[in-house]
């Protein structure tokens, strides 16, 4: 059986982790690189690196960042950040990564999706969705879709980008809830139960962990969760976190 | 010197990377003397098996790899490969092993398997192949692929999906292969290429 997998997220910019990391026995806790594989060491299943880096080669900037994780981490990961078109994201896994993770470019164009599964497989196809509720107290009223790290509301229905995303390409989604995201209060389940309903593909969980307990209620539902600050500063680790869903019945690959 | 078959393979350098973490010297060569002077060669890939099999040919390297004395490891896609036939493109593979690597049937679950899933030994209590002498029965290994290879007399390690148990780790003479990434797989992967470069 597939197990649930727990997925750390770094935020990446000039090569250097973005947001202060907490933990133990690192020698640069600002070097993604050292970072993924203590994840990786403690449990991680694979790893996310979103690169938010500005300039104006993005491909080489994610590119480098790739390989320089390949060399060290002896699990999957995937790279976003710029990636916009099959050559970026051939670039990106053929220096080591497994999947690149598409969010804005595929909003612009929904047609990538379809053309970079074509080239190298829907599974190294990600499409991330940021969605935020049309009415923050009413899950019945449905998501809406952001683009631009959040900023921007395109007015496009979550579940559908998600449903369409799948049907284009996509052979996961990453979807987080901005409602939720910094909160630490909970997934947005309802976000979660409805786009379950919608797609096949494995949906990966994200935004607004606070306990373990949020991450197994999350992972009744969908196959992964995406962690970051929690992870980060110290509050939770990976044993905790799969300790927990396992304690549900549910799968995961023991530490 | 362990050799590493150079033909456009996906993961040829991921494959690589994960020797370099174990010590372990390496090339990435697609010349047939070299392939046949290695101690040992590993087949990777990552693709489709049409294209893979013809970039084989074009080598020259299919005839090779039959006759290869050095323990041979075939990952991925290199162990779909080994078998006679494969579904995808309607392939002729290597032959080392009988029958057809097939489709995962639709059973209403995505294709392609992709994620960790658990090892199972063949007819015992624990892996008996020194390649999975590291791995413990049940332990997760990381896989991706649509299509998978049977299970037979070569088969040392079984994993279920889409309501299909297959071959995920295969041994004979001094082939071996495995269906699951062991350069993705953690420890688990890392016991299993140590034990490779044993053999």
């Amino acid at each position: 059986m597939l197990a649930r997998r727990i997925v750390p997220c770094l935020d990446v910019k000039d090569g250097r982790t973005v947001k202060g990391v907490h933990f133990v026995d690192l020698v640069d806790a600002g070097d993604p690189v050292e970072l993924a594989a203590a994840y990786a060491a403690s449990g991680a299943d694979e790893v996310v690196f979103l690169d938010i880096t500005a300039t104006t080669d993005k491909r080489a900037t994610v590119v480098d960042l790739a390989a320089r994780v390949g060399r060290v981490l002896d699990v999957p990961f995937t790279i976003g950040g710029g990636i916009r078109t099959v050559d970026d994201a051939r670039a990106v896994l053929q220096a080591g990564a497994d999947k690149v993770a598409v969010n804005s470019a595929a909003l612009a164009r929904p047609a990538v999706l379809g053309e970079i599964a074509d080239a190298l497989g829907r599974q190294a196809v990600m499409l991330a969705v940021d969605a935020a509720r049309r009415d923050p107290a009413d899950p019945a009223a449905g998501w809406t879709v952001r683009s631009h790290g959040g900023r921007r509301e395109t007015g496009r229905d979550a579940v559908e980008w998600v449903s369409e995303g799948a049907v284009l390409g996509a052979g996961e989604i990453l979807l987080t809830s901005i409602d939720g995201d910094g909160t630490r209060a909970g997934y947005d389940l309802a976000l979660l139960r409805a786009a379950r309903a919608a797609v096949s593909v494995p949906l990966i969980a994200s935004g607004g962990a606070g306990t373990a307990g949020h991450v197994a209620d999350a992972l009744e539902v969908a196959d992964a969760a995406l962690l970051a600050s929690i992870l980060h500063d110290g509050t939770l680790t990976v044993p905790d976190l799969k300790a927990a869903v396992a304690a549900r019945g549910l799968p995961v690959r023991p530490c | 010197m362990t050799a590493i078959v150079d033909y456009g393979a996906g993961n040829a350098r991921s494959v690589g990377w994960a020797l370099d973490r174990l010590g372990a010297p390496h090339m990435l060569t697609a010349d047939g003397d070299a392939l046949r002077a290695a101690d040992r060669v590993i087949l990777p890939g990552v693709g489709a098996a049409g294209s893979a099999m013809a970039a084989l040919r074009a080598r020259g390297l299919a005839d090779v790899l039959r006759a290869l004395d050095a323990p041979l490891l075939g990952v991925c896609l290199g162990l779909q490969l080994l078998y006679e036939r494969s579904e995808e493109d309607d392939t002729v593979g290597l032959g080392l092993f009988p029958g057809a690597v097939r489709h995962f049937p639709d059973a209403g679950v995505p294709v392609p398997h992709t994620g960790w899933n658990t090892l199972a030994p063949v007819g015992a209590d624990a892996f008996s192949d020194p390649l999975l002498s590291g791995v413990a029965p049940g332990a997760y290994a990381y896989f991706v692929h649509s299509y998978a290879a049977p299970v037979g007399p070569e088969t040392v390690a079984t994993t279920t999906y889409a309501g299909r148990t297959f071959g995920a780790a295969v041994a004979a003479g001094r082939v071996r292969a495995t269906q699951f990434h062991p350069e993705k797989s953690a420890a688990v992967g890392s016991a299993v290429l140590g034990a490779f470069l044993r053999l």
